[in-house]
C-alpha cells in the first residue's frame, strides 16, 4: 500500500473484480430481454443466496469504495507531482483522451451509481434486511417482483436518457481501464497484449452498449 | 545560399534562480535556416541577446548528437518538440514554419526543480540509480569471455534496448502525472534481463522504486505518453516488467 506500484496493482485488482461483476450483472440484466421468468429467477437467486449476499456483496461494496477512494487519492497525488503547469501543453499528441480523463469518466460513473443506489440498492436492502421480506413477492404481481421493478425504472424518458449517458462514460472508462489493468499487474507479452487490447475494446463497447439496449428495449416496450 | 530563413516568435520561460518566480518572455528571431538544429536556433537568439547587453537564456546541452541526455526543453507542448525519436539537439528547424510562435519551457515536475531559465535539476534520477542501478561485481582486469555465459538473443536485445535510455527525463515531462516509471523500468530491465544483473534483481527493483517514490514523482496510469515522447523509443513493456518484478520481489522478500 505504501509504494506507487503496490497502489496501482491494487487499483488494477479492484478493477478486474469490477469488470467481472459488471459482466455477470450484464448477463443477468440481458436475460430480462429474453425471458421474464429467467430474469426473475436469476434475480431472486442473486438477491437471496447467502453466499452472494453475505460473502460477495461486502467484497463488491469494498471494491467500489476502494477503487473510487484510491482513484481520487492517486489523482490528488499525481497533481502534486507537477506543481507548476505548462503554459503550452499538447497532451493529445501522445496519449488518448480516455487514458487522460479516467478520474472524470470514473466520477461520472460513480454519480450514476448514486442514482442506482437510490433506485435499486437501498430499496432492496430495506425490503430484504430491514423489513425481512426475502420472498421476492409483490402485491398484485404474479411470480416475483424483479422484472416488474426493472420495467418500472424505464418508464421515465429522462431517467432512461441519464442511464444511457452514464454508460457512455463507463465505455470511455473501460476503453483505457481494461488493458491498463493488465499492464499494471505486470502482464505484457508481444503475442497476448494485442489480443488483450482488442478484447478490452470489445468489452468496453459491447457491455455498455448492451446495457443501453436493455434500457431502450424496456422503454420502447412500455410505450 | 541565399534562401530566405524563418522569422519566429519565441515564448521562453525565464527564471533567475531556483527560488525566484519565473515568467514567459517573448523574443523574436529572424532568418533562421531550416537546416539548423533547435539548439543552434537558441544559440542565435543568445548571441542576439548578448549583443543587446541582455542576459542569455540558460539551457542544458552537451554532446548535441542525441546520446548524452543533457538537452531537454518542452517545445510547443511536447518534450523534445514535435518530432519523434529525437532529442532537442536533433530537432531540426524544418519542423517549424515561417511566422510560427514557439513555446519553450523547462521539463515540469516537482522532482525536477528549475535551477535557472530552462535548466532543471535532474539529480533525482542519479539518486534512483544510486539506490540500485548497478551490478556489484569487480570488472577490472579479469574480464570473462563474453560467450562463457549463454544469453538468449531476445533477452539480450531487450536489455540493450532498455539500456539505450539516456535519462533525459522526457518521460517525466510528458507524463500527465510526472511519473518516472519509464526511466526507472528501463534501468531495472537493462540489468534484470541479463544473468549478471539477476543476482541483485530483487533488491534493485525494491530500492529503486522506493527512491523513485521518495523523490516525489507521480504514479503511472499507463497513458503511454512517455513511450511516444521518448527519444530512444523505450517500450512500455519495461514498465510491465518492473511491475511484475516488483510484485514478486515484495512478496518473496525475506524479513
Amino acid at each position: 500500500m505504501k509504494t506507487s506500484i503496490a497502489r496501482k496493482v491494487l487499483m488494477a485488482l479492484s478493477g478486474f473484480f469490477l469488470l467481472f461483476f459488471l459482466l455477470q450483472h450484464f448477463i443477468i440484466n440481458f436475460s430480462s430481454v429474453i425471458s421474464e421468468d429467467g430474469f426473475n429467477s436469476a434475480s431472486h437467486f442473486m438477491g437471496t443466496n447467502p453466499i452472494i449476499q453475505y460473502g460477495l456483496q461486502p467484497v463488491l461494496i469494498f471494491g467500489v469504495i476502494f477503487h473510487l477512494g484510491m482513484g481520487i487519492y492517486l489523482e490528488l497525488q499525481n497533481n502534486k507531482a507537477r506543481s507548476v503547469k505548462y503554459a503550452m501543453n499538447k497532451p493529445s499528441a501522445n496519449a488518448s483522451w480516455m487514458s487522460r480523463n479516467m478520474i472524470y469518466t470514473g466520477l461520472m460513473v460513480m454519480l450514476f451509481l448514486g442514482l442506482h443506489f437510490y433506485d435499486f440498492w437501498i430499496p432492496e436492502i430495506k425490503t430484504k434486511f430491514i423489513d425481512g421480506d426475502m420472498s421476492g413477492a409483490l402485491n398484485g404481481v404474479e411470480g416475483t417482483r424483479y422484472f416488474h421493478e426493472l420495467q418500472h425504472k424505464f418508464v421515465d424518458v429522462w431517467r432512461v436518457a441519464l442511464y444511457c449517458l452514464s454508460f457512455v462514460f463507463l465505455s470511455l472508462h473501460l476503453l483505457h481501464g481494461f488493458q491498463s489493468a493488465f499492464q499494471s499487474v505486470g502482464f505484457s507479452h508481444n503475442r497476448y497484449t494485442p489480443i488483450i487490447k482488442k478484447l478490452g475494446n470489445l468489452y468496453a463497447v459491447v457491455v455498455p452498449l448492451g446495457f443501453v439496449f436493455i434500457a431502450l428495449y424496456h422503454y420502447v416496450s412500455q410505450l | 545560399m541565399s534562401e530566405k530563413g524563418m522569422n519566429l516568435t519565441l515564448k521562453i520561460w525565464r527564471q533567475k534562480n531556483a527560488t525566484s518566480k519565473g515568467k514567459i518572455e517573448t523574443y523574436k528571431v529572424a532568418d533562421i535556416s531550416e537546416h539548423m538544429s533547435f539548439l543552434e536556433m537558441m544559440d542565435v537568439l543568445n548571441e542576439q541577446l548578448i549583443n543587446e547587453g541582455q542576459e542569455p537564456i540558460a539551457f542544458d546541452h552537451d554532446c548535441r548528437e542525441g546520446i548524452c541526455g543533457m538537452c531537454s526543453l518542452h517545445i510547443n507542448g511536447e518534450a523534445h518538440g514535435p518530432d519523434r525519436g529525437v532529442t532537442t539537439c536533433q530537432l531540426h528547424m524544418r519542423m517549424f514554419n515561417d511566422g510560427d510562435t514557439i513555446y519553450i519551457e523547462p521539463f515540469r515536475a516537482k522532482a525536477f526543480p528549475v535551477i535557472k531559465d530552462l535548466i532543471i535539476d535532474r539529480t533525482a534520477f542519479d539518486r534512483i540509480q544510486h539506490a540500485g542501478g548497478f551490478v556489484s561485481v569487480n570488472t577490472s582486469g579479469n574480464t570473462q569471455d563474453a560467450n562463457a555465459l549463454p544469453i538468449p538473443k531476445a533477452d539480450a536485445d531487450k536489455a540493450f534496448d532498455a539500456a539505450t535510455c539516456i535519462g533525459c527525463g522526457a518521460c517525466v515531462a510528458s507524463c500527465k502525472n510526472a511519473s518516472a516509471m519509464l526511466y526507472v523500468s528501463a534501468k531495472v530491465s537493462q540489468f534484470s534481463l541479463l544473468p549478471q544483473g539477476k543476482v541483485e534483481a530483487k533488491d534493485r527493483v525494491l530500492n529503486m522504486v522506493e527512491q523513485m517514490d521518495k523523490e516525489g514523482f507521480g504514479n503511472c496510469t499507463n497513458t503511454g505518453a512517455c513511450e511516444v515522447e521518448c527519444p530512444k523509443g523505450i517500450s512500455l513493456e519495461n514498465i510491465a516488467r518492473m511491475n511484475s518484478e516488483y510484485l514478486k520481489a515484495s512478496i518473496t522478500k525475506e524479513a
